[in-house]
């Protein structure tokens, strides 16, 4: 585990560098999503180069699809395609690295970019794969500010209908959208309540940045039987250096010199302390 | 075989196909009865899914079936599949390539005096202007079957919008002329060309009669494929005519005579008329009712093509 936080911070450094090659990017929620992306890649899921063309493979839909960077970053871990190639073509003219998944890139499944889609999709995968008597299991990831588009509660609803258990949905936290807080812009508290009352397992992972409590969060949702589970993930906008953390307007913002350094060497020390 | 509305024929063909595809899979959104999918929900309820009342969930889940390898036929309102669902369509069909086919059923004016909330008016435009989209207004039950039976085999995404009641047929059980995307001439003639799209092919058809009585000749074409247009037969059907009318139960912006219009400008120019709904909320009454007070019948498209051509 100690190797996949060490990951974890060497991928935010390449998304850092994706961002400033490309002259733009989600960087906010790009760095605190990226311990949910390792956990899920390295540990949880059954995704890999080998089995993503058969049909035996867990699903992945990247629900807040503009912190897709750190994505791309973890999908060229794995090997989809080169780590040179992404840094080298991100955002560039005529690149299939678009700000947003696609899937004319291997790896990923379905485009998402507008929010609000992801869960309906990963439900009408739960419910294929049952049908098709598969142990395949469907995995989405949604931002906490996406949670005010209705279609996500839609989804929800028919989620637990459903059944689901074959479906784990995963909200990254970190209570900060483009405007401000989130509860600010659109009170979402008390979201435990909220999917619980909407017929969901709910697992409420205190530090949604912490890979082992994350690992224990997926291992709790493998074995709940005849409801979906969410992971509230508590994550940190910005993770991983002082400069971004917390800070609404890191939403989308490009590091300048300066900055650039001082995200380096935060990340460089995140990995030596983990 | 009797005549049926095009939606219960497209039912028909869903429940034929999933005897022996169990990848096919009719969804709903509180919309079976309506659909006429109930004897497929029946039949078929290992292969049906219900989303309640929720259309953009009903797309989505489709697409995500879809992109699991099944043949996803979500049925629902065109009004409400198209509008409130467009963002699906566009993104989760269209964008992300699933083999979604969009069923727009009571599209049009079919609920008439229900108001403009239930008329699907702007369908041909918003869903022909998604890149990856394949438009489909059948015009009677028997081109339905043919059409669907491409449909239920391909693996490309699809819009397809038909009418609420049975409508008297163009073609027969015997004889419906069909090639895939490939316009039908329901008729030839050297004076006048009427390009029509779904409901409103019948009313050409009779249109073309009532104008042969008065020495008129009429090409009738049947663009039942608005999107990829046949652009060779508008062509073949203009340059053979001194005037062009095309009909459509929709907007009269962006749909079959918007398209027509440009491909004869572009390589045949001549006087091109587009008859259709009006650009404001519609009369109230049934859906026969509309059609007379606009003109959308087959005594106002030979009225029309008399002005064109006499003045």
């Amino acid at each position: 585990m100690k190797n996949l936080k060490q990951l974890a911070y060497k991928l935010r450094q390449d998304v850092v560098d994706m961002i400033v090659n490309g002259k733009g990017g989600h960087i906010g929620g790009d760095m605190s999503v990226m311990d949910v992306l390792v956990t899920l890649y390295f540990k949880e899921m059954n995704i890999s180069v080998d089995n993503f063309n058969t049909k035996d493979h867990d699903h992945f839909i990247m629900s807040k699809g503009h912190s897709v960077e750190s994505l791309y970053a973890v999908l060229a871990e794995k090997g989809f395609f080169s780590r040179e190639q992404v840094l080298k073509e991100f955002s560039q003219f005529g690149s299939l690295f678009i700000g947003h998944p696609n899937n004319k890139l291997p790896g990923i499944e379905m485009n998402s970019g507008a929010l609000g889609h992801g869960l309906p999709v990963a439900v009408g995968m739960a419910i294929a794969e049952r049908m098709n008597k598969s142990h395949n299991r469907v995995y989405v990831v949604m931002g906490d500010g996406e949670l005010a588009e209705g279609s996500v509660w839609e989804g929800a609803m028919a989620g637990a209908n459903y059944r689901l258990d074959n479906l784990c949905a995963v909200v990254d936290r970190n209570r900060l959208q483009i405007s401000g807080t989130t509860e600010d812009v659109m009170a979402l508290d008390d979201l435990i309540a909220k999917w619980s009352a909407f017929g969901w397992h709910v697992i409420n992972v205190a530090d949604g940045n912490d890979i082992d409590q994350l690992q224990k969060a997926f291992d709790e949702a493998r074995v709940v039987k005849g409801k979906p589970t969410v992971l509230i993930a508590n994550t940190i906008k910005g993770k991983g250096s002082s400069v971004m953390e917390n800070k609404a307007a890191w939403h989308h913002h490009v590091p300048n010199a300066e900055e650039y350094e001082q995200i380096k060497q935060d990340l460089l020390k995140g990995a030596e302390e983990n | 075989m009797a005549n049926i509305a095009n939606k219960q024929m497209i039912c028909e063909v869903l429940m034929e196909a999933a005897k022996t595809d169990k990848d096919i899979v009719v969804l709903c959104s509180d919309s079976r009865g309506s659909a006429s999918a109930t004897p497929f929900f029946n039949a078929f309820p290992e292969q049906a899914v219900e989303v309640g009342i929720a259309e953009q969930d009903l797309v989505g889940i489709a697409a995500g079936m879809a992109r699991v390898g099944k043949r996803t036929f979500p049925m629902s309102p065109a009004c409400f599949i198209t509008a409130r669902s467009y963002e699906q369509c566009k993104v989760d069909v269209a964008y992300s390539h699933t083999n979604v086919k969009l069923i727009g059923i009571s599209g049009g004016v079919s609920y008439g005096a229900l108001g403009m909330s239930h008329h699907s008016a702007q369908d041909i435009a918003c869903m022909s202007s998604i890149p990856g989209m394949r438009v489909y207004l059948p015009s009677d039950c028997y081109q339905t079957k043919k059409l669907m039976e491409v449909l239920v085999k391909d693996n490309e995404p699809a819009y397809i919008r038909v009418g609420r009641n049975a409508v008297d047929p163009v073609y027969s059980e015997d004889d419906t002329p069909f090639e895939m995307d490939k316009a039908t001439f329901v008729c030839r003639g050297k004076d006048v060309a009427i390009i029509a799209c779904g409901e409103m092919v019948l009313y050409a058809k009779k249109a073309a009669d009532l104008l042969k009585d008065k020495g008129i000749s009429a090409t009738v074409v049947d663009m039942y494929c608005v999107k990829p247009i046949d652009k060779a037969a508008v062509i073949e059907a203009a340059s053979n005519a001194k005037v062009v009318i095309s009909v459509e139960e929709h907007s009269p912006y962006g749909g079959l005579g918007s398209m027509v219009s440009q491909i004869v400008a572009e390589n045949c120019p001549k006087k091109c008329v587009t008859m259709a709904l009006p650009d404001a909320p519609v009369i109230t009454g049934n859906s026969k009712e509309v059609f007379k007070h606009y003109g959308l019948t087959a005594e106002g498209i030979a009225k029309k093509a008399e002005e064109l051509l006499h003045g």
